[in-house]
């Protein structure tokens, strides 16, 4: 407070603010803008295949999202990866984050710059030593090897942002569930788990939007397959339709309703347990 | 049933919570990794197949024939991790001090492009920065660019595009480092006669350091490799070593060299990491990677 009397020159400071406030509002606007026009062109009534230049306004693509049986199938598999993908990832990647914040154990500082590793790797590289790995033991790639690729780099993000939940939850609660008899095994299903429960909902939150948008590591270990991502990398050169964008908004929308729910339920979770105060910082699921 | 110690129980557990992810990583990161080397010392040809022979000539042939791109892509994604931080350190500068009580709704959004497909959004890049586009028109009016000179399909829009795509990894760090800082720190550097700019590069900017650290890592990292931006917003002449590796890898079928590529490229990182890390102080990294 001492050092809030002490400042003068207000209009100093309400200058820098505005200057401030105004840059964030040009660094948001610039995310924003090709996502508008992601969205604004998936109500244009173009000609022929190409989605380039507005023409007028028509809720043509909206009324027949699915009426290109490629994209629909390559958006079919996609979904289908993503939640496979999910549920696996984010079991493994949720018991491996509690092993590592609340066991110790010998080999634990290895494991977790281990675990770490596939975030410092460029997709690239990760795509293209799997890929080198499949040909070598001569597997041949297509949906299980995608399924088996995202579940690998979407592991990590599922361990750092359950860790990171694990971290700021008070260990107390679960000694006090030990000592009044209760096992491991149901002192987490119980105690952590529900305790966790808006981190592990934030992760899979998080990897199944990692897994339907990723192209680079998919690309390598697709085989005849196609996901969305490839679909509109293929179709790049020939124009991409207009129902792509129409997809490509509903699944911004999608997400929008999930995030949302996941509010809701993390609000109706921490009213009945009255922990409120630890429960709301998780529910925007934040790349790491 | 074999019944196990309490003691030795606890020293089992951890392993059984972490024995299927860190097999699945093992098995689909690690090996590959290692199985890269062996790819890359491979000699033969698509037809007749590849044979291991320590064949080192690959990894010098590699570089001489593409050490361009490998200069490019550091200088790519070099340029665009500055360019992310100038453009994301007042942003996360705003959201964790001024933003009040939009604080949540800004993150929200700074979040929210990620949810609409990438691909789509560098394609929307494509639109934007057409020859016929209203941007390249308005700046042909003013004088900016001249009637021959182009937006798209040049060294300028793949930063752009990389800088773009990127923005978001370097933001939420700073606001989380920004965001932890005492601000009582700040309160008493001023209070002991610091002026504002003083107190703002010796207290706060060095406490800062570790989301400094992991949003260029994060933003410097995957821009290094990435090659969606050069194929869509670049020409050939724009094309960074993903591209190479792509190209060598599902094209080309020259694996020995897209191996080791790839080698040099992951080396590169992991090295560069590491004296990172020796520059800002390993404090930095282990706050870092928490």
């Amino acid at each position: 407070m001492a050092a809030q009397h002490r400042r003068r020159g207000g209009s100093d400071r309400g200058v820098r603010n505005w200057v401030l406030g105004g840059w964030s509002a040009l660094a948001l606007l610039y995310l924003f803008i090709p996502v508008f026009i992601v969205i604004l062109f998936s109500f244009n009534d173009n000609r022929g295949r190409f989605n380039f230049t507005w023409q007028s306004f028509t809720l043509k693509h909206w009324a027949h999202p699915f009426a290109n049986p490629d994209l629909t199938a390559a958006l079919k598999n996609s979904l289908l990866i993503a939640g496979l993908d999910t549920v696996i990832a984010t079991a493994l990647g949720t018991f491996m984050a509690v092993a590592l914040v609340r066991y110790s154990f010998r080999g634990r500082g290895t494991v977790d710059m281990f675990v770490f590793l596939p975030l410092s790797t460029p997709e690239v590289v990760l795509g293209a030593a799997l890929l080198a790995l499949f040909l070598t033991a001569s597997i041949s790639t297509g949906f299980v090897t995608i399924l088996i690729a995202h579940v690998m780099f979407t592991i990590s993000y599922v361990v750092v942002t359950v860790k990171a939940r694990l971290e700021g939850m008070d260990r107390h609660i679960e000694e006090a569930a030990m000592d009044l008899g209760a096992n491991e095994w149901t002192t987490f299903r119980k105690v952590t788990l529900p305790l966790i429960a808006p981190g592990v909902g934030a992760a899979a939150l998080l990897a199944a939007a990692i897994s339907v948008d990723d192209y680079v590591i998919t690309s390598f270990n697709a085989g005849q397959t196609t996901t969305f991502p490839l679909f509109i990398f293929g179709a790049t050169r020939q124009g991409v339709p207009a129902e792509v964008n129409v997809l490509g908004s509903m699944l911004l929308l999608a997400v929008l309703v999930l995030m949302g729910l996941n509010v809701l339920l993390q609000r109706r979770l921490s009213r009945r347990d009255l922990r409120a105060t630890q429960a709301l910082p998780d529910a925007v699921p934040v790349p790491v | 049933m074999l019944r196990l110690s309490l003691r030795r129980r606890r020293s089992l557990l951890p392993w059984v919570f972490l024995g299927p992810g860190l097999l699945w990583l093992v098995a689909f990161f690690a090996i590959p990794l290692i199985n890269q080397i062996n790819v890359s010392l491979q000699t033969g040809d698509a037809d007749t197949g590849y044979t291991f022979n320590w064949a080192f000539s690959t990894y010098t042939t590699a570089i001489s024939d593409y050490h361009e791109q490998f200069v490019r892509s550091i200088g790519y994604a070099a340029t665009a991790t500055v360019l992310d931080f100038v453009i994301a350190f007042p942003l996360a500068y705003f959201v964790a001090y001024k933003a009040g009580r939009y604080k949540n709704a800004m993150l929200l959004l700074i979040v929210l492009p990620f949810f609409m497909s990438f691909l789509l959004r560098t394609v929307a890049w494509q639109l934007i920065l057409a020859d016929n586009g209203w941007v390249v028109s308005r700046l042909r009016d003013v004088g900016v660019l001249g009637s021959g000179d182009r937006l798209l399909a040049s060294r300028t829009a793949v930063i752009a595009g990389i800088t773009y795509n990127f923005l978001p990894f370097m933001a939420l760090p700073l606001y989380v480092s920004l965001e932890k800082i005492d601000r009582r720190l700040i309160e008493a550097a001023t209070d002991l006669y610091a002026n504002r700019v003083t107190a703002f590069l010796r207290v706060t900017l060095p406490l800062a350091v570790p989301g400094i650290f992991a949003g260029s890592l994060l933003t410097f990292i995957p821009a290094c490799g990435d090659f969606i931006n050069a194929a869509l917003l670049g020409t050939p002449r724009q094309f960074m070593i993903g591209n190479v590796i792509q190209a060598k890898f599902l094209n080309i079928l020259d694996y020995p060299t897209a191996a080791a590529l790839s080698f040099i490229l992951m080396t590169f990182i992991l090295v560069g990491i590491f004296l990172y890390a020796r520059l800002l102080g390993s404090r930095a990294l282990r706050e870092a990677a928490l």
